[in-house]
């Protein structure tokens, strides 16, 4: 067992687990966009940024930190916030995330945070992107105004479906989750259509076709459900 | 060098008008300027035909749901759906309520200031608490029949403003018996209310004659949706034209067919398109829309409180068209009065708390056109989509696009009345807000309650040069 504080709190973990985690169980929150139970660390979105304070306060992704022994975590304090409701401004500012009319209105993941984090405004200028949408595909349709690429669905396409449809083109703020090499998502040859990748989307980018504004619900959980229920080898 | 002259104000809810006078110090004409542009016909272009009726309804604050509706009536179109009875009745019921609210809004809150206290008061009493404060009653009314109007917006969709309820194909959850018995234990009150106004306007209608001449009393073509059976129509139905005489023109009109006959002319001194008839051509073809339009072109309403109200209302005209805009404020009233008798109708029906109410379907046709009244008038959503259900391309006509001409004939009219020498007077600034107030155009819609409309006057002498100018609110 390894011991660390987490906000003054000594906590105890097994080895190889990580901050967030750690955390987790000792009932504090930190705030999360691109992990996802079942799906492996990423430390795409920096939102779950925490500060080691024997480390000279550097900071880390608790998501993708395993725990080691003697930590002195901080997981919350005012430039935690600050940085946090940055991290946030800056990925609202980046695509086009117009709550008002879109499919997950009232059930996003993106638009909880800015609720948690007190986000009332945008101090950043706005990017305004002409960004595609693709409702090629039979079922699904993906907005790339509303990604953040956290690469959840990157992520349940190859570790739990195993299709291994989804990927990054570009880099940087142009980077766009395309499905093969680029076709539309309907043309795809590796689309199982298992959905999963909407079920892991945060916000509104990826989501069932037919359903209008605020209808989009999201069941993020399944991928752990469907990965726990999976024999092992 | 050439110099382009850009309207600043592209805030919502500016007016300006602009009076032209001739050689001989007489009025030639008359413009009124709508001077926002908001680019909704743009940036609708790349999203999906399921997001257009919240997208939309985003327009306006206070008739999102006219948006709303017609915005699901063409996602109906491109679906190729009938749309299951209940959802119908729900959306009529939804529709009906935005009557009420929208209707309350302009006679009392905005209105009846200029009504009751008088077109020359003071400004600093001419708004709703002058009113409350003129008869408490009144003002007290008028609050409480806007939120009846707006608590079955709620009630069916889950919020006052904005709610995204009806979706291409029906609607997304029924009604329930609760919210059906909320609504119908306030119905009365609501009545009572609507009664009362429309005999307070029936009383002293005698004091507003000048008014009722001066504003904007012109002869028109009137269009509105009618039912198959020439009643009264909210919701569906086909477009009739009448005219001065209330000879029908033109009946049973497709509505999605109507680029067939009307046109959209274009003036380089307003971002407001014209609408026209087009068999009649430009400007000839000017029509009116809205209350008074739908009055002079139905039969009936079909129940009996606003059948009566109606006959008193036509018995003035002897049989001919009202044509005086002024009694948009009248037509209003009964409208609130038949929107009250059919609410009570629709709630009474067993089928409004059915379940079956969304018809679910992919994209089969490339075009869809949207019609119904809002409370301002006839209100066009045509859409165009490729096979996935993007949208390709918008063409939206509201309500107060139809009445362009009208308001302009309108301001000309006081204008030419009460306009002495070139000094714009308090009272001629007022009528002017008046005459255009009378249509209830949507750009008071971003306006507050208080009854004053942020506009400017600018009198121009024959060779374009400004005489006076005057301005309010801002």
């Amino acid at each position: 067992m390894i011991s660390l504080t987490i906000d003054g709190v000594r906590v105890q973990a097994e080895e190889g687990e990580t901050v967030l985690q750690a955390a987790k169980r000792a009932g504090i929150r930190i705030p999360t966009l691109c992990h996802l139970e079942g799906l492996s660390p990423r430390g795409a979105c920096r939102l779950c940024l925490v500060e080691v304070r024997n480390w000279g306060g550097r900071l880390v992704p608790s998501c993708a930190t395993p725990v080691q022994e003697g930590m002195e975590i901080v997981a919350n304090s005012p430039r935690l916030r600050e940085l946090r409701r940055t991290i946030l401004e800056m990925i609202f500012a980046e695509r086009n995330h117009i709550c008002a009319f879109c499919v997950s209105n009232g059930h996003c993941e993106l638009q909880d945070l800015a609720m948690e984090l007190g986000m009332d405004h945008v101090r950043f200028p706005y990017r305004w992107p002409l960004l595609p949408l693709d409702l090629s595909h039979e079922k699904y349709g993906i907005d790339h105004n509303r990604c953040v690429l956290c690469g959840r669905c990157v992520r349940a396409c190859a570790e739990v479906e195993g299709a291994m449809t989804w990927g990054f083109s570009g880099r940087g703020i142009f980077t766009l989750v395309e499905a093969d090499l680029g076709d539309p998502w309907g043309k795809s040859k590796t689309c199982t259509g298992c959905g999963k990748c909407v079920q892991a989307c945060p916000t509104g980018a990826l989501f069932e076709k037919g359903k209008a504004t605020s209808e989009q619900m999201k069941r993020p959980e399944i991928i752990l459900e469907v990965t726990e229920r999976r024999p092992r080898a | 060098m050439r110099q382009y002259r850009i309207p600043v104000t592209r805030i919502e809810g500016h007016g300006l008008i602009t009076v032209h006078l001739g050689e001989d110090g007489r009025v030639r004409e008359a413009r009124f300027h709508v001077t926002e542009a908001r680019g909704f016909e743009r940036f609708c272009v790349g999203r999906t035909v399921w997001e257009m009726p919240a997208l939309t309804a985003r327009i306006c604050g206070i008739c999102p749901v006219s948006h709303l509706l017609c915005s699901a009536k063409a996602g109906d179109a491109i679906l190729a759906v009938k749309i299951p009875r209940p959802a119908e009745k729900l959306r009529r019921l939804m529709n009906l309520g935005q009557i009420v609210q929208s209707h309350a809004l302009s006679f009392f809150h905005l209105s009846s200031p200029d009504l009751l206290l008088g077109w020359d008061a003071d400004p600093k009493v001419r708004n709703v608490f002058g009113v409350a404060a003129f008869d408490r009653k009144l003002a007290l009314d008028g609050i409480r029949l806007r939120a009846f109007g707006q608590e079955i917006i709620e009630v069916l969709g889950g919020k006052r403003v904005h709610p995204a309820w009806a979706v291409p194909g029906g609607v997304n959850h029924p009604l329930t018996e609760e919210g059906r018995d909320r609504i119908s234990a306030k119905l009365p009150e609501a009545m009572r209310i609507a009664q009362d106004a429309l005999a307070l306007y029936e009383e002293k209608m005698g004091d507003w004659t000048e008014e009722i001449e001066h504003f904007g009393k012109f002869p028109s073509l009137f269009m509105s949706l009618v039912a198959p059976d020439g009643s009264w129509e909210h919701y569906a139905g086909h477009i009739r034209f009448v005219d001065a005489e209330r000879r029908v023109v033109q009946d049973e009109l497709d509505p999605s067919r109507y680029r067939e006959y009307i046109g959209e002319a274009v003036e380089t001194w307003s971002y407001l398109k014209f609408p026209y008839y087009k068999p009649y051509g430009y400007p000839e073809g000017m029509y009116r829309v809205g209350p008074l339009a739908r009055l002079n072109c139905c039969e009936r309403f079909g129940t009996t409180l606003a059948d009566e109200a109606l006959r008193r209302f036509r018995a003035a005209a002897q049989g001919k068209a009202v044509t005086a805009s002024f009694h948009y404020h009248y037509a209003r009233l009964i409208e609130i009065l038949a929107a009250l008798e059919k609410i009570q109708e629709l709630l009474a029906d067993p089928e409004i708390l059915s379940p079956r109410v969304r018809a679910e379907a992919g994209i089969n046709e490339l075009e869809g056109v949207g019609v119904h009244e809002a409370p301002r008038g006839t209100l066009f959503h045509h859409y165009w989509v490729d096979e996935t259900g993007v949208i390709q391309r918008v063409n939206l006509i509201v309500s107060t696009g139809h009445n362009n001409l009208a308001m302009n004939r309108t301001v000309a009219q006081i204008a030419a009345h009460w306009l002495r020498g070139r000094e714009i007077t308090e009272g001629l600034l007022n009528r002017l807000e008046g005459g255009i107030r009378a249509y209830d155009p949507c750009l008071s819609c971003s306006v507050h309650a208080a009854g004053e409309m942020p506009l400017k006057v600018v009198l121009l002498g024959p060779d374009g040069e400004t005489l006076a100018e005057r301005m309010r609110g801002a």
